[in-house]
């Protein structure tokens, strides 16, 4: 993968400034060590920070068409790209590089900003017409890689991560109190929003184009669901098989490298789908990674080990502590830019950092099968929750609850009233579009109880309002499981799972995530399912485990789902103590920055200290409050130091000297 | 400190997270209020069994007894001059 970064001034007297590109440039090295590369034309600078994967020596972006009218800096993979160039060449264009990057600029020449519904993969794309004079901005369908923008009056400034783009401004950055709401609510802004006020992100599924200085959005791709009960009528044997070669095409194409490629292993479903994929079916070598926690309530190695005696795969594992998670935490939200609920993406940060360290750049991993082949304990708990609607005087129809919450010892008969409390919320309103989410917010939202006053008043915008209003409207003719689906797609997997725990903590260390279960056409055959198949009764993924019974152990199908967490507050207070922790959450740095309420926060912390914190919601509440007065310590009080210097990147500056370009 | 001053200050340290005592009523609905959610009630229920040396049986875990400091206390009371 790559780092990208442009400017576009809006008046072609506006020469790009070079140097502030190379600046933007700079801060993307992480994402690109291998070379960078440039394109300045009067009023357009394109720029790209490359990882070299596809056609090692003659990959350099930014590429261009024959006549140097089209040119493209591009982060990702196109994985249909053997493909469309056999078709792009028959038509008569005519390639200078072996690369997947260059179809699109043929792509682009042959159907235009249609280009985009023939690719298969995962991408950011800058692409500027010279002819037409106009720039194309476009992301995947469903978040991978990003892509974030900013208007400023005169120019527009685009890059794959924000640091980029603080590079080139003039001021230190605001922070967008609409996405903290969110954030504070879902786990993550809803796109467009950013933390960063003003800046905004290419929107999963969507194309932007730039012409004259006015933006036209266009969406390209969405989750669809049938309506009506219009599902795929095939039994359940052929839509297994069905199932199961799409998959096996979609980890195929996957494999397309010119460097080896890995694969992560969590000892769950999908991770063991993905292995034995590809040692049944590929020549390649099988090379695994995991992650294991000291703590053994998180870890899952005895599942890992059983994966790979059964694969012979090579293995390296890496252990993370509680102290790790402390310690790297400052460097995470360097990375993800965004303050966060939970600390599960530092140990991925941790796995990458592995991953790099024994000369890999790329691995396949099985983020987007709970989304897209209904995974997850939220579309459980909604599933038993219309249930009990149908009666909600019932006794033991929330009693199903305890299967997803064993510690629940609320079950006594009079026991109801404390259910219906915890989980009963909008149980007289079962057709609300997003009723599966409800709980889940609700107890998120209380994190918003440590905000300072002033900070009140300003998430008074419900934050579940303003989404509710940019749900589709045909949302409400699908089965209800589907919205769940389309909810958490939209909320948690692009803006948190792919983004702060996929691709910024990959990118952390320079390494590329393939995701097969996000091939859009596994997605578009899964949406088409009948719900019953993907969770049949309370068994997840149901589908997904009769198309693959005969690849995996049965020890692996039948195990309990673990959701993947890390431990959230132990290494923040452990003996090795971190001068940073004690310092950003001191009274004078809570008052300072103003966001939260310095007594609120120092009672949380004496509570934690007295060790008795066991809810989830004090968790979050302190990860959260951290995390943003990280947030604040990077991009806003060294604004200066980190973004506004003068002198030009010297990581830059070293590439150019010893690369040559 | 009495047993209602000690339940007081834990709740809201706990889960107000603040020392004004206006902040609570002894009648506020921990429900109601959403001051408790499920770990939240076990959290209070260990608690009392550190705090007081009691034993809170699983039949006692209804809001009848645990819903609001008055409750708390009422319940303390009778657990307490149950066992004597």
């Amino acid at each position: 993968m790559c780092g990208i970064a442009g400017i576009l001034g809006f008046q072609s007297g506006l020469h790009v400034n070079k140097h502030q590109l190379e600046k933007m440039i700079g801060m993307l090295q992480h994402r690109g060590p291998d070379g960078v590369g440039y394109f300045t034309s009067n009023n357009i600078g394109l720029g790209h920070a490359r990882l070299s994967i596809i056609d090692i020596e003659g990959g350099r972006q930014p590429i261009h068409n024959e006549d140097k009218t089209v040119w493209v800096i591009f982060n990702g993979e196109i994985f249909n790209y053997i493909e469309l160039r056999k078709t792009l060449e028959s038509k008569g264009h005519i390639f200078y590089t072996k690369t997947d990057t260059e179809v699109i600029v043929h792509l682009y020449e042959q159907y235009g900003e249609k280009f985009v519904k023939h690719l298969n993969g995962q991408f950011a794309i800058a692409l500027w017409d010279d002819k037409k004079k106009r720039l194309i901005l476009v992301r995947d369908r469903v978040g991978i890689l990003p892509l974030f923008y900013k208007c400023e009056k005169d120019r527009l400034l685009f890059s794959s991560e924000i640091k980029a783009i603080l590079a080139a401004c003039a001021h230190s950055p605001k922070l967008n109190s609409d996405a903290l709401d969110q954030i504070l609510t879902f786990w993550s802004p809803i796109s467009p929003e950013t933390i960063f006020d003003d800046v905004y992100e290419v929107s999963p599924g969507e194309l932007i184009i730039i012409d004259n200085s006015i933006l036209k959005k266009r969406k390209y791709w969405d989750w669809e669901f049938p309506e009506n009960d219009d599902y795929n009528q095939s039994n359940e044997d052929e839509l297994a098989e069905s199932l199961h070669d799409l998959l096996l095409d979609a980890t195929r194409i996957r494999l397309r490298s010119d460097v080896p490629v890995g694969a992560y292993l969590s000892g769950g479903l999908d991770s063991s789908v993905l292995t034995s994929l590809i040692h049944n079916y590929s020549d390649a070598p099988l090379r695994t990674f995991s992650i294991g926690f000291k703590d053994k309530s998180f870890d899952e190695s005895i599942y890992q080990r059983q994966m790979i005696e059964y694969l012979g795969a090579t293995h390296s594992n890496v252990e993370c502590t509680d102290t790790d998670i402390a310690r790297d935490f400052l460097s995470t939200i360097w990375h993800t830019e965004s303050p966060i609920i939970r600390t599960a993406p530092v140990p991925m940060g941790i796995l990458s950092k592995l991953v790099k360290n024994e000369n890999y750049k790329v691995v396949l991993t099985g983020e987007g099968s709970d989304e897209v082949l209904g995974g997850y304990d939220i579309f459980k708990e909604a599933k038993i929750r219309q249930f009990w609607a149908k009666n909600p005087e019932s006794h033991w129809r929330p009693l199903l609850l305890k299967r997803l919450y064993p510690y629940l010892d609320l079950s006594k008969s009079q026991g109801l009233t404390y259910m219906k409390s915890f989980f009963g919320a909008a149980l007289d309103n079962p057709d609300l579009s997003y009723f599966s989410h409800i709980p889940r917010w609700e107890t998120t939202a209380k994190c918003k109880e440590f905000c300072a006053d002033d900070i009140k008043e300003q998430l008074r915008n419900n934050a579940i309002d303003l989404f509710s209003k940019i749900l589709p409207d045909k949302l409400k003719d699908w089965a209800p499981f589907n919205r769940a689906q389309y909810i958490e797609a939209k909320s948690l997997m692009s803006g948190y799972l792919l983004c702060s725990q996929g691709d910024r903590m990959l990118m952390k260390n320079s390494v590329e995530g393939r995701f097969p279960f996000l091939d859009h056409r596994v997605i578009e055959f899964a949406n088409k399912m009948h719900p019953k198949l993907k969770m049949k009764v309370l068994n997840e993924k149901y589908l997904l485990k009769k198309s693959m019974k005969n690849y995996i152990p049965e020890t692996i199908i039948k195990r309990y789902k673990q959701p993947y967490r890390a431990p959230d507050i132990p290494g923040f207070f452990s003996k090795e103590s971190f001068q940073y922790v004690k310092e950003l959450l001191s009274h004078q740095k809570i008052n300072d920055y103003g966001y939260f309420s310095t007594d609120k926060v120092m009672h949380l912390i004496k509570k934690i200290e007295r060790g008795r914190v066991i809810s989830q919601k004090d968790n979050m509440a302190f990860i959260s409050i951290l995390s943003t007065q990280v947030w604040h310590y990077h991009f806003i009080e060294n604004f200066s130091q980190n973004f506004n210097f003068n002198k030009r990147n010297s990581l830059t500056l070293l590439k150019e000297h010893v690369l040559g370009v | 400190m009495s047993a209602e001053q000690q339940i007081r200050n834990y709740v809201l340290e706990n889960y107000l997270f603040t020392d004004e005592q206006a902040a609570l009523d002894n009648n506020d609905s921990f429900l109601e209020k959403g001051i408790l959610d499920s770990t939240g009630i076990l959290e209070v229920i260990y608690f009392l069994e550190d705090e007081f040396q009691i034993k809170v049986e699983d039949e006692d875990m209804v809001p009848e007894n645990l819903d609001s400091i008055n409750r708390i206390v009422a319940y303390l009371d009778k657990k307490m001059n149950n066992h004597g």
